[in-house]
């Protein structure tokens, strides 16, 4: 994007830039940190408000006085609530989110078990959703009120109003029963699960790395029809917002200004009206992108995969309050991430935000 | 005289019609206008919604959607413009006619440095390298008398002041040597002081490179002082065409108007004038 530097006024424009980056940085990293501490004073606070005693749920019911209350003098419930959370503030920060009741594991392992499963499906996911719907938006730009206009906009209603569950069983239906085209539903084949030692979790990341090809074409065909659903309606909004993005950029001067010099109108639209609708449109790619990575709770029911959405699901519908909160600090982390890096792209994409 | 004769006029164009259709109503913008313009300075004066811009416009091919342009004859250097597809009149604009419009904070891509603007133009036209439009962008900044071109080069367009921004836009209309530019309202956005500088640097390049000009603004004296022929426009037709020198002696009521509209110093009215507008002028 920066002209190749080679002489000192160059180079002294691109550090300012970087100082200012800097910046902005350290200001975001501020609010992140309150942020952060809200979600966490949030989480504390529901874990002692909801009707699910955590000390019964570790002792059972039959469990006597003197046991219960031994329970409760170890599990800290005994003291003062600002106490309380000081003590749970700095087991989170040690990434300690207490015990599933449900698997028995630490929560902080199972979700790094799950996550890998829902960070595979989103990014694939949304890949498809940008791949496609920016084109798709920005040609329903460029030639409005034509077909091509109509055709996506009927396909980004039918991506709206269409349920998930419903588009994912007949995709099931049709691509894996009756034509064959992909595997089923979870992550992977009986034949081939646990084969792969997990080095990410990603599947088709570790196959790839160590070269276990088989694996990564199974671990692909079963990926590639949830992650086809999600992208579907990732697309849906994604081409949405360019349409509307682009039909302002072009009505701007600066694109008669374009047309002027005589520049070719594909340079005119890719070069210059999209590239000024790139930085509200990586804001709109981060959120879609964000709320995939939240676990789609439907699309990893059907397709019995197993992501953080339906973790989460499961121990809120088993009272399992540590894997439910400790899965909402972890999302509400994911979700403040992603919108810094979206907010930095932000700015790098703009220049008048630097 | 038969020298003269060898060279078709620069631009011809003969009842040039500029419309809108709407569902509701059909509003006709340009009515009729007939010009020929040689190597000079011809101004384009009128208020608001005349259709001087739309002429402009017309001229490019850039009139927005739907407006529809229609003419009896439009050349440009001997060459019929209504006989040419899209793709030829793009072909022509920016290489031999060009523009500078009003405000250079909403003409330049805000996004891209203005070095890289001024470039783009020189490589859409002649095939050179990236190195080398950047060495004619930088003498393009240079021309427009920027005192620092290396460092301007690598600006943004917020970062330049709006009388920069203007000769930017002129080295850059420039930059594959246009023989027809037309120039809208291109002062309009400026103050005072860096109006005149803008006028001066365009005055300068025009005559050095025997340009001819087309000048769209609603400031008659400044039109007058600056152009060798001024058309008046009213609601999309002519009122009346004439050599700059004679503008004070217009005989038309409109252009009279005009002129009395601008107030005076040295006049004391208690009431401004009003520009008188009929109907029947648009006979």
């Amino acid at each position: 994007m920066i002209t190749s530097g080679k002489d000192s006024p160059k180079g002294g424009v691109s550090l300012r830039r970087f100082g200012s980056i800097g910046q902005v940085v350290a200001r975001e990293t501020s609010t992140i940190l309150a942020t952060f501490l809200g979600l966490l004073i949030v989480t504390f606070l529901i874990g002692r408000v909801v009707p699910i005693d955590a000390v019964l749920a570790v002792v059972g019911e039959n469990a006597s006085a003197e046991v219960y209350n031994n329970a409760k003098v170890e599990l800290g419930l005994d003291k003062p609530l600002l106490t309380q959370f000081g003590i749970y503030l700095v087991k989170i920060l040690q990434g300690d989110f207490g015990v599933s009741n449900l698997t028995g594991n630490p929560v902080f392992s199972d979700i790094a078990t799950v996550f890998p499963a829902t960070l595979e499906l989103a990014t694939l996911g949304t890949l498809i959703g940008v791949l496609i719907g920016i084109p798709t938006g920005v040609a329903a730009a460029v030639y409005r009120g034509k077909w091509i206009d109509h055709l996506a906009r009927v396909v980004g209603l039918f991506g709206y109003s269409v349920p998930v569950f419903w588009l994912g069983l007949m995709g099931l239906l049709l691509f894996y029963a009756k034509l064959g085209w992909v595997e089923g539903p979870g992550r992977q084949s009986v034949a081939y699960a646990d084969l792969l030692s997990p080095v990410t979790g990603v599947i088709l990341l570790d196959a790839a790395v160590q070269g276990e090809w088989e694996i990564f074409w199974d671990a692909f065909y079963h990926l590639i029809l949830p992650a086809t659903l999600l992208g579907f309606f990732s697309l849906a909004y994604i081409s949405r917002m360019t349409r509307s993005f682009m039909l302002t950029e072009l009505q701007q001067q600066y694109v008669t200004t374009a047309r002027v010099k005589g520049l070719s109108e594909g340079r005119i639209i890719w070069r210059h009206a999209l590239r000024n609708a790139v930085a509200p449109l990586v804001a709109v790619i981060a959120l879609s992108y964000a709320s995939l990575l939240e676990g789609s709770v439907l699309t990893e029911t059907i397709f019995a995969w197993p992501g953080l959405g339906r973790y989460i699901t499961n121990s809120l519908l088993n009272a399992d309050m540590n894997a439910v909160l400790g899965g909402t600090v972890v999302i509400g982390a994911i979700f403040i991430g992603v919108n810094l890096l979206s907010d930095i792209a932000g700015r790098l994409f703009d220049p008048r935000t630097r | 005289m038969s020298s003269s004769t060898a060279r078709p006029p620069l631009l011809e164009i003969a009842n040039l019609n500029v419309q809108f259709h709407s569902r509701v109503e059909t509003v006709h913008a340009v009515r009729g206008l007939s010009f020929t313009l040689g190597r000079e300075r011809l101004g384009i004066v009128g208020e608001s919604g005349s259709g001087k811009s739309l002429t402009g416009r017309a001229i490019l091919d850039l009139v927005p959607l739907p407006g529809r342009v229609s003419a009896d004859r439009m050349t440009f250097m001997g060459q019929d413009l209504l006989a040419m597809s899209a793709k030829q009149r793009g072909a022509l604009r920016g290489a031999h006619m060009s523009m500078v419009m009003q405000d250079p904070k909403f003409s330049l891509n805000p996004v891209m440095t203005v070095g890289r603007q001024i470039a783009e133009a020189y490589r859409a036209h002649s095939k050179m390298s990236g190195r080398q439009a950047e060495e004619h962008a930088l003498h393009a900044l240079e021309s427009v008398r920027i005192r620092d071109p290396r460092r301007v080069y690598n600006l943004y367009p917020h970062e330049v002041s709006g009388g920069m921004g203007q000769r930017i836009m002129i080295a850059m209309v420039l930059a594959a040597e246009p023989e027809l530019l037309i120039a809208d309202e291109p002062t309009s956005a400026l103050d005072v002081t860096v109006q005149m500088q803008v006028l001066a640097i365009l005055d300068d390049l025009v005559k050095e490179r025997g340009m001819g000009l087309i000048f769209i603004s609603h400031d008659l004296p400044l039109v007058g002082a600056f152009c060798d022929r001024v058309i008046v426009l009213y609601s999309g037709q002519v009122m009346e065409t004439l050599e700059a020198s004679e503008l004070a002696q217009a005989k038309h009521p409109y252009t009279q108007g005009l002129l009395n509209c601008m107030p005076d110093l040295n006049r004391r009215d208690d009431a401004l004038p009003v520009l008188k507008r009929d109907k029947a002028w648009l006979a």
